[in-house]
Order: structure tokens, then C-alpha cells, then sequence
């Protein structure tokens, strides 16, 4: 799957959730979504690059949010 | 024989907690205060003779033919417009009415053609009825007086034959008014009157005018209203009379209109609106009533059909030759690339059993959940956005709720055209003294029509819906209009601190967001109170909230709102998104999402995965599988290789066509079952015939949740509906599927769906329609949603940050294009371009306010070139103030216009949903079509001369 396709994606899901005021509970809800809502070779692809992800622009709350996936993967 | 016709009540029904007993005939008779004499009568079982009186309309007293006598008063009063009264003894048949009676018909008879039986209302006309009932046998005044019908006649007006479906003969008009009573009442367009005095008396359109020159929108309604032969459909001029009539469900916008198609065998004859129909009442518009010529036009594809590659001719094939193809390509495929390397798309068109069948066939069959619909690209925040507020990914009420409505909502939909009839009921009720708020980028034409002016139009700039909706909160929050009982008994307290909190901040006042909006701020704050105080206040929406990037925030933004303010759980209230396509909130029902199963359960919720994996003695997977943009995501990296998708036209309606070609080019096998060789079956490899709906039987569930049956009048033209098109090819895939009819399907539906519990055929076949939930704690169904509580439980609210979409103007792209459809044409325009309805709109062109215009040296009907940085196509300008400075808009109804070649994959952070309505576009005038024009163009040329030699003649 294209990495920056899925960063853009994935930062529209964090930029919603970073009105919580709690930024763990923004976090598990990004992570939340994810895996509710994206098929597992979307969140695969993003979790095994994530360091292209993040150097492609993925926000700092979303890659929190995919260690977290990628941990209980 | 001609058709028994329905009783006519003669007047509307009234509702009132008073019953009012009265004698008619020497028959006692209690009706609720404010019925006529002339409906209790016929309530009592004695039809008064009638003319201008229809209970689809409000008495008019003009004919003079429902005289009767009351005891102790004078004179004969018309039963229409005198009310029952208490203790009234009323005579409808006396010698002396019969007199009174009889020479009211010989004056019209003498003003009247007798050409009874060459006449195409013989068998259906209430003149002729009434002038057998009240015994006429002379005209004492002959038929050679100053009249309208003979041809020396200096009276005598041409048969107007403007209209492509009706035809006006004056001739025979009796100047009755139901016509100009049913535009103004029913429809609400105010395109007819009566022209001239006394005896010139005529009916006209507009100011005299040809019906296509006029205002009309040829919605029938006059033509229905009509009692003689003077407006009739022209299929029944060329057909005569239908023998039989079957009671089923229109095909196009989510209203879900309830028609009588009227048949000869298996040859329609003309469709008429149900008054019955709990949607509709007896109404529609020019696509349910008119556009259905497209079920036998000559483009139609009915034998299955093969190839290998897409440049190669089409071998027409057996079923059995076609379907175990598919089956042995889409094994190969998952054979070589895995389980999840196929998927399917449900179609918003076809039935909840055919959804349901097809996404049984991916989950079950395929093993896996890419199974996705056209609500993707339309409605998908709404079933996110409602889900987490309100608990349920549906509407909240009915439609017939609006008519307790005080303040209507409008936000991102155009009724008037994408909804027509219920269009035409908000209109009614505006009338009647409700107030509106319209929030839409362009003057819809309910800003501001005959007899409604929006209080208050919010013209905000494309893309700042979610600005407009924090701004509204703010201030129903600052100014203390919140409904704090509601909310705290009925919602989440936390969560709504935290949107309070948030919406209170400065950044989200209407002060402050007027820059971006481009709304002024005391307009937003106007409106904002307007809705809080309404009373009843209800928000309707379409399109323009949900096809932006931040589609579901505004759909939670409008469920704030209303919760904030009490304004959800009764009549006259709620969350209302207008559905675009007739099935697409039954399609979302019955699971076509990649991530729910039937009933929005979740594939990961093991009990409810259970009950399926039980049922269909297969395991499912428990992961989410792709949605649609997805899928071309993955068929361009290679693990996504075969598609089967049931009506649905993605090439043409999904975002950034260049980008969904290059997908489908890159896959191994396409299946389409369609209609017609349409745009996506153009990159196909299998083709399978399809069925409209008038070949099969089933259900629609439309924008208020209402399930209403869908019959059979005709034989499908490629031999299997479309239930039995994905059975068949189940059953090649080696699982097996053996549902007698569509009957058996609900009933397996209603086992595993407790929204759904007690739907059955037998139900409908009593209720008529039903919506739902249906189940044991509500037997018939629930018109009105979440009224002692969410089925959430306590409603929460979601905080709504306004985030800018990355599709911004710049100097290259200076101008914002947003998209839309337009009364007569729908969606991709395959059915309603092979009708006459391309008579009002035979093209799409772009709207452009005259300064933008002006300063680009573009001219009315000019052509222009649109350009965006997904590709550009030309289209001929239309200019005009519907929209702003710096925002151009289009339709998107035929293919090789492009709409979409601009748009770009831009899409709803939630869902996925498509950012139709915002694509920056740079519009300069040009001298040829684009260069994706011409190649569409070859392409197509090509593709058409790849069908069968006996096929091309028609494509």
C-alpha cells in the first residue's frame, strides 16, 4: 500500500481525535479506529514502515497510536 | 376491462380528538371535526357525484355537482366544502337534486367533444362516470354553440404535445382547477392557472405557454389530478387502458415512493403514485412517474458475456458457461494470491436481498470481508457519525414528521431535486407558517420559490460546514439555549462538558469564523437562535455534509445540535440525512460495509459473527476488509486482483476516474452485472445481465428506514433476477445457495438481525411497508427513533474541530468546484440518460457566477476547460448567481462530461467518503475537448465495437 496515501489518512483520523482533551485517550481512540476500520494490510503496511511513515510526516499521536497496534499485533 | 378505481374520498382526512355524528341518508355517521359532508358520506358508503372535489386536494366548491339538501336549512349546498355538524340530517339523492345535478352536467357536456370512444380516458374518465350517474340523457342546448373543442372553433387551442410524457388538449379541459390545485398544493411549483374569464376560462402554463416552456417540472401530479382526457400520459394514448395494477416501489432517490404500475401482461402502461404509499401519499416526480422507459430501451445487455482481456471482442456465452468462468478465475486468483485478493460491491439499487446475498457470497464464499457499496461515496459518515452519537446509523424519524415541524434545517441537500417529493411536502409545510434555515454554498432553489423564503441562508464557502456547525453550537452554548433537562437526562454529562467546553472557545464563535466561512456573524447567531427556540426543530442533510474530509464531524456536529438543544426522540424534531439512491440505507443494513455485518454489528463482535458462522456453517474472518478507495489502492500494489460487482457504475461516479481506471486495468478479472455496458464494464471481463425493478421482486428500505415490497411486473430481460445471478454463481463457487424467492431471504435476514426480527412478507403484505426496528418490543415497526432513550443508551457528544481540508485554492487553482444532481437526471444518468427526462438536462455544464466569468472572458453556453490537480476536463459554462464568486459547480450525470477526471481521492478521515464537494479548479475557456475527453472517447468507441454484432446496434 502507498506510505504517504496511508499518512495522509491516518493524520486526518489523529487530527480528529486531538480535540480530546486527553491525549491518551486520543491516542487508544486513533488506535481504536484502525483497527476497527482499516483492513490489516493498510495497518500492516503502516506499522512495518513506520519509520518511512513518520518521516513522511506521520504526526507524533498517530505513531503513538501504531505502536500500539503494532504491539498488540 | 379497465381497472377498478380507488374510492375517492372527495375531500382530505382530517384529524381531530372530536368525533362530529351526523345522519346522511338516514345513516348515522361519526367522522372526526372538520371532515366534509362529501367525505362522510363516502365514509358511510354513498359516493355524492363529483368533479373538482379529489381527497388529494383541499375542496374547492366550483362544480356544483355535490349539492345535496340539509334539513332545515336553505338552498343546496356543495357537500365538499360544508363541514358535518353535529345532528345534521343530510339527503344526497332527491328528485330535485337530481334535476339541479343533471343540468349541471348538461352545461358541461355541451362545452365537451362526444368522442367518448375514441377518446384515451375511455374506461377512466369521471366526466363520462359522472354523466352516467346523474342520468343524463339530453343536451337541450345541442353541440353547436360557442364551444372549445370544434376545429372552426375560433376558442378551439392546439393539443399541446411539448411535454415528452403528457399531452394538453384544452378541448376537453372543464375547468375543474384540480390541475392548478394539484401544482400548487401537492407540488408546490405554482405552474399553472387559469387563464381568462368565464367561459374563455383555459388552463395555463406558465403565461400561456408550452408545458416545456413553463415553469413546470413535470412531476404529473395535474395529469393524475386530471378527471378527463384533457392532460393524459402518453403511454396511454398510444397503449389504451392497463387491465391490471401492481402495487410496488420506485428505483431512484431514497424517498422510496409507492407506485401502482399499471400493466397490459408484462407491458407497462404508466406508474402511478400509491396513495397509499406511506413515503409518498400519492405523489411523485418526473423520473418515479415518467423515467422508467429504460427497463426495455434498446441498450440493454441480456445474454452473459466473456473475454480474456479488455481489448479483446466479447464471446456471448451460456449462464452456466459465464458463471463457472467467474467462479474459476476468481479461485485462480485467490489460488495465487490469497484469500483476500477478491471482494465484491453491493449495489444501493438492487434490493436488501440482493445486498444481502452479496455480501453473504464475499463473507461466506470468498472467505473474507472486502465487500463495500456505493454508500462509501455518498452516506457513510452518516451511518459513522450517527452510530457514535445517537447509537443508530439511521434517520430519526419519518417523513411525514416534518409536518409538525417549526423550524426546518437545511444543510448540504437540494431537496427540491435530489428528493422531489419530500421536497414537495417540506414546501407544504413551509407554507403552512414553519420557518427555514438554509446552509448551502449555492442559493438552492428553496432559498427563495413561490410562497417560501428561507429566514435565514447561510452561503457558506465549500468546506466549511464543521466551522458553521461549532459556530451555531457556540452560541446556543454562550447564550444559554442549551436544553440542559434533555441533556442531562437523556445524554452523556462528560461528554457534553467536554463539547461545551470546546465549542465555547472563542476560535469557534461566529466572529470568528466569518473569515473562513465567508457567513456574516450576526446570520449565523440568527439562525442559531431560530433553531434553538423552534419548538420543534428538525435538520435534514445530504451530500453537502457527508462528501467532505471531514464528512462524519459535521454528521456529529448536526447530532450535538440537536441533542443540545432536546430536539431529538418526538414528531417534528430530529436528524434526517436524505438518502441519495433508493436502497442505500437498506444496502448499509444488510451489511455491505467492510467492517459490519448484517444489523451494523462489527466483524470483530464474536456472538453476533457466531450467529452467521451458525447459520451459513462457515468461520468468518473477524478482520475489517477494504472499502472501495481501498480497493483501488490495493489493486494498484497488487494484492487485490478480482472484483464482482453488482450495479454500480465506479468508473463514472467515483473520485478521480484516471486513478479507478489504472486500478481496474490492473486487475484480473472484473465482473459486472448490470444493466447496460456501462462505464465500468468497459475494463470488464465477465458481464453478467442484470434486472431493473420492474423484473424481480424484494424490498427497498428508503431515507426513513421504511421496508416497502418491490414486485414483479415483467420477466427478466437476460432470464435471472439479480438474487439469482449471485445465487447461481455462489453455487459455481461450490457453496450452496438454494433460496426458493426473495421471501426465504428476509425471513434468514430476520433470524440474524434484531433490528429486523419481525419482518416478513406476510407483515408487509398486511402493513403495507414497515420500518425499522421491527421486532418483538416494536411488533409494527418505529416511526420515530430514540424517544424514551438512545439506543445508544445515553447520547454522546463528540467534540467537532474544524480542520481546513488540504484541498485549498491557490493562484493555479484559484476557484472551488462542488458537485451535485439536478431534478431530472440521476446519478450516473444510466437510467434516466436513456429516457426522455435529457429533454431538461441533455448535458452537464459548469455554473459560474458572472464576475468569475467576466474576468476569464467566458460567455454564456461557452466551452470551458476545467482543471484540478487530478486532471481537467471541458464542459459549456452556464453563468449565473446560484453560486458565489470563486465557487463553480457541475452535475455529474453523463460520462463523457468527466465530473469526476476533476475530483480528487481526497476523502472523510472516518469513512473514506469522497471529497466530492471541494476540488480546487482552475476554469478557462477553451476551443476542444480535453485530452482524457478524446481518449474517453476512443476508448469507448472501442469498447462498443467489442460487444456482440447484434448488441452494438443499440449501445
Amino acid at each position: 500500500m502507498d506510505i504517504p496515501h496511508l499518512v495522509k489518512m491516518a493524520n486526518q483520523i489523529g487530527e480528529f481525535f486531538s480535540a480530546y482533551p486527553d491525549a491518551e485517550l486520543a491516542r487508544q481512540e486513533i488506535a481504536g479506529h484502525l483497527q476497527r476500520f482499516w483492513d490489516p494490510r493498510m495497518r500492516n503496511a503502516i506499522c512495518e514502515n513506520l519509520a518511512q511513515a513518520e518521516a513522511e510526516g506521520l504526526s507524533p499521536l498517530v505513531a503513538a497510536a501504531v505502536r500500539t497496534l503494532a504491539h498488540q499485533a | 376491462m379497465s381497472l377498478p378505481r380507488e374510492t375517492d374520498f372527495g375531500t382530505p382526512a382530517r384529524e381531530s380528538d372530536k368525533l362530529v355524528t351526523l345522519s346522511i341518508d338516514g345513516i348515522e355517521v361519526s367522522v372526526p371535526a372538520g371532515t366534509s359532508l362529501m367525505r362522510a358520506a363516502q365514509e358511510a358508503g354513498t359516493a355524492i357525484p363529483k368533479l373538482c372535489a379529489t381527497d388529494s386536494l383541499e375542496p374547492f366548491g366550483s362544480c356544483r355537482l355535490c349539492l345535496v339538501e340539509i334539513e332545515g336549512r336553505r338552498g343546496y349546498p356543495a357537500s365538499c366544502t360544508t363541514l358535518a355538524e353535529p345532528g345534521m340530517q343530510v339527503r344526497t339523492q332527491t328528485p330535485k337534486l337530481a334535476e339541479l345535478r343533471r343540468g349541471v352536467m348538461e352545461l358541461y357536456i355541451s362545452d365537451h367533444p362526444l368522442d367518448c370512444l375514441t377518446c384515451s380516458a375511455n374506461g377512466n374518465c369521471e366526466l363520462q362516470d359522472m354523466a352516467g350517474v346523474v342520468g343524463l340523457r339530453e343536451v337541450r342546448y345541442g353541440m353547436d354553440g360557442k364551444n372549445h373543442f370544434d376545429c372552426h372553433s375560433s376558442l378551439r387551442q392546439p393539443k399541446d404535445e411539448s411535454n415528452p410524457y403528457f399531452t394538453y388538449d384544452a378541448s376537453k379541459c372543464i375547468v375543474c382547477n384540480r390541475c392548478v390545485r394539484a401544482c400548487e398544493e401537492t407540488q408546490g411549483t405554482f405552474a399553472l392557472t387559469i387563464a381568462g374569464r368565464g367561459f374563455d376560462s383555459r388552463v395555463s402554463p406558465g403565461e400561456s405557454q408550452p408545458f416545456m416552456e413553463s415553469e413546470c417540472v413535470s412531476c404529473g401530479a395535474c395529469v393524475q389530478a386530471c378527471p378527463t382526457a384533457t392532460l393524459m400520459e402518453k403511454t396511454v394514448i398510444e397503449l389504451g387502458q392497463a387491465e391490471k395494477s401492481v402495487i410496488t416501489t420506485c428505483a431512484y432517490c431514497g424517498v422510496g415512493c409507492s407506485f401502482k404500475a399499471e400493466v397490459k401482461g408484462a407491458q407497462v402502461v404508466r406508474m402511478v403514485p400509491h396513495k397509499d404509499g406511506g413515503a409518498n401519499h400519492g405523489h411523485s416526480c418526473v423520473k418515479g412517474r415518467f423515467a422508467w422507459g429504460y427497463a426495455t430501451h434498446k441498450d440493454r445487455i441480456t445474454s452473459p458475456m466473456i473475454r480474456n482481456r479488455i481489448d479483446e471482442p466479447w464471446r456471448e456465452v451460456s449462464w452456466d458457461e459465464a458463471l463457472n468462468h467467474a467462479a474459476a478465475e476468481l479461485r485462480r486468483i485467490q489460488g495465487e494470491h490469497g484469500r483476500s485478493s477478491i471482494g465484491g460491491i453491493t449495489s444501493s439499487r438492487c434490493t436488501n436481498e440482493e445486498t444481502y446475498l452479496v455480501q453473504k457470497l464475499v463473507r461466506a464464499v470468498f472467505g473474507n470481508n472486502n465487500v463495500d457499496t456505493c454508500a462509501r461515496v455518498c452516506h457513510s459518515p452518516t451511518g459513522y457519525g450517527l452510530k457514535q452519537t445517537l447509537g443508530e446509523s439511521a434517520g430519526t424519524q419519518t417523513f411525514d414528521s416534518v409536518m409538525k415541524a417549526d423550524v426546518v434545517m437545511v444543510i448540504g441537500a437540494n431537496p427540491t431535486d435530489g428528493h422531489p417529493v419530500f421536497g414537495s411536502q417540506l414546501k407544504r409545510r413551509l407554507r403552512e407558517g414553519a420557518r427555514l434555515i438554509v446552509i448551502d454554498p449555492r442559493s438552492i432553489d428553496l432559498v427563495r420559490s413561490p410562497h417560501v423564503e428561507a429566514s435565514y441562508h447561510l452561503k457558506l464557502m465549500p468546506g466549511t460546514n464543521v466551522a458553521v456547525v461549532n459556530a451555531l453550537a457556540h452560541v446556543i452554548v454562550t447564550e444559554g439555549l442549551v436544553s440542559e433537562a434533555f441533556v442531562r437526562e437523556r445524554c452523556e454529562w462528560p461528554s457534553f462538558e467536554m463539547w461545551r467546553d470546546f465549542v465555547s472557545r472563542p476560535e469557534n464563535s461566529p466572529e470568528a469564523v466569518e473569515v473562513v466561512t465567508g457567513v456574516p456573524a450576526d446570520a449565523v447567531r440568527g439562525a442559531a437562535r431560530l433553531y434553538a427556540k423552534a419548538g420543534n426543530g428538525a435538520i435534514y442533510y445530504g451530500l453537502g455534509v457527508t462528501e467532505h474530509s471531514q464528512g462524519s464531524t459535521m454528521v456529529m456536529g448536526i447530532a450535538n445540535l440537536a441533542m443540545a438543544t432536546g430536539n431529538v426522540g418526538r414528531l417534528g424534531v430530529g436528524v434526517n440525512p436524505l438518502r441519495g439512491q433508493n436502497n442505500v440505507q437498506g444496502s448499509c443494513d444488510m451489511g455491505s460495509f467492510p467492517h459490519e455485518l448484517p444489523g451494523y454489528r462489527h466483524v470483530s463482535d464474536a456472538i453476533a459473527r457466531g450467529l452467521f458462522e451458525d447459520e451459513w456453517g462457515v468461520t468468518l474472518d473477524p478482520e475489517p476488509g477494504l472499502r472501495i478507495p481501498n480497493m483501488f489502492e490495493a489493486a494498484l500494489d497488487g494484492s487485490y486482483r478480482g472484483i464482482y460487482i453488482e450495479g454500480e457504475d465506479i468508473v463514472q461516479s467515483d473520485p478521480n476516474t484516471q486513478h479507478v481506471e489504472a486500478a481496474l486495468r490492473a486487475m484480473e478479472c472484473v465482473i459486472v452485472q448490470d444493466l447496460f455496458l456501462n462505464e465500468t464494464a468497459k475494463f470488464a471481463h465477465v458481464f453478467l445481465p442484470g434486472s431493473s425493478f420492474l423484473e424481480k421482486d424484494g424490498t427497498f428500505t428508503n431515507a426513513e428506514r421504511r421496508i416497502s415490497r418491490v414486485r414483479k411486473v415483467m420477466p427478466p430481460l437476460g432470464g435471472k433476477a439479480d438474487w439469482e445471478v449471485t445465487q447461481a454463481l455462489a453455487n459455481a463457487l461450490g457453496h450452496p445457495m438454494n433460496y426458493r424467492d426473495p421471501a426465504e431471504i428476509m425471513d434468514e435476514i430476520a433470524r440474524l438481525t434484531p433490528t429486523f426480527q419481525g419482518v416478513s412478507y406476510a407483515k408487509l403484505e398486511r402493513l403495507g411497508s414497515i420500518q425499522w426496528p421491527c421486532n418483538d418490543a416494536a411488533p409494527e415497526g418505529t416511526p420515530t427513533m430514540h424517544i424514551d432513550e438512545f439506543v445508544r443508551g445515553k447520547g454522546r457528544f463528540m467534540p467537532t474541530q474544524y480542520v481546513p481540508t488540504d484541498e485549498k485554492v491557490n493562484a493555479r487553482y484559484p476557484l472551488i468546484l462542488t458537485t451535485g444532481r439536478i431534478l431530472s437526471q440521476y446519478n450516473v444518468g444510466a437510467q434516466t440518460r436513456r429516457t426522455a427526462n435529457s429533454m431538461w438536462h441533455g448535458e452537464d455544464r459548469l455554473e459560474i457566477h458572472p464576475h468569475d466569468a467576466e474576468s476569464r472572458g467566458i460567455r454564456e453556453g461557452d466551452w470551458v476547460g476545467i482543471a484540478s490537480r487530478a486532471g481537467d476536463t471541458v464542459l459549456r459554462a452556464t453563468i449565473t448567481e446560484r453560486v458565489q464568486p470563486g465557487v463553480v459547480y457541475t452535475t455529474f450525470h453523463f460520462p463523457e462530461s468527466g465530473a469526476n477526471v476533476i475530483t480528487t481521492d481526497n476523502s472523510d478521515w472516518a469513512t473514506n467518503c469522497p471529497e466530492y464537494k471541494v476540488t480546487a479548479v482552475q476554469v478557462l475557456p477553451v476551443t476542444q475537448p480535453s485530452e482524457w475527453q478524446q481518449r474517453h472517447r476512443r476508448f469507448s468507441t472501442k469498447q462498443v465495437s467489442l460487444l456482440p454484432k447484434h448488441e452494438k446496434a443499440g449501445v
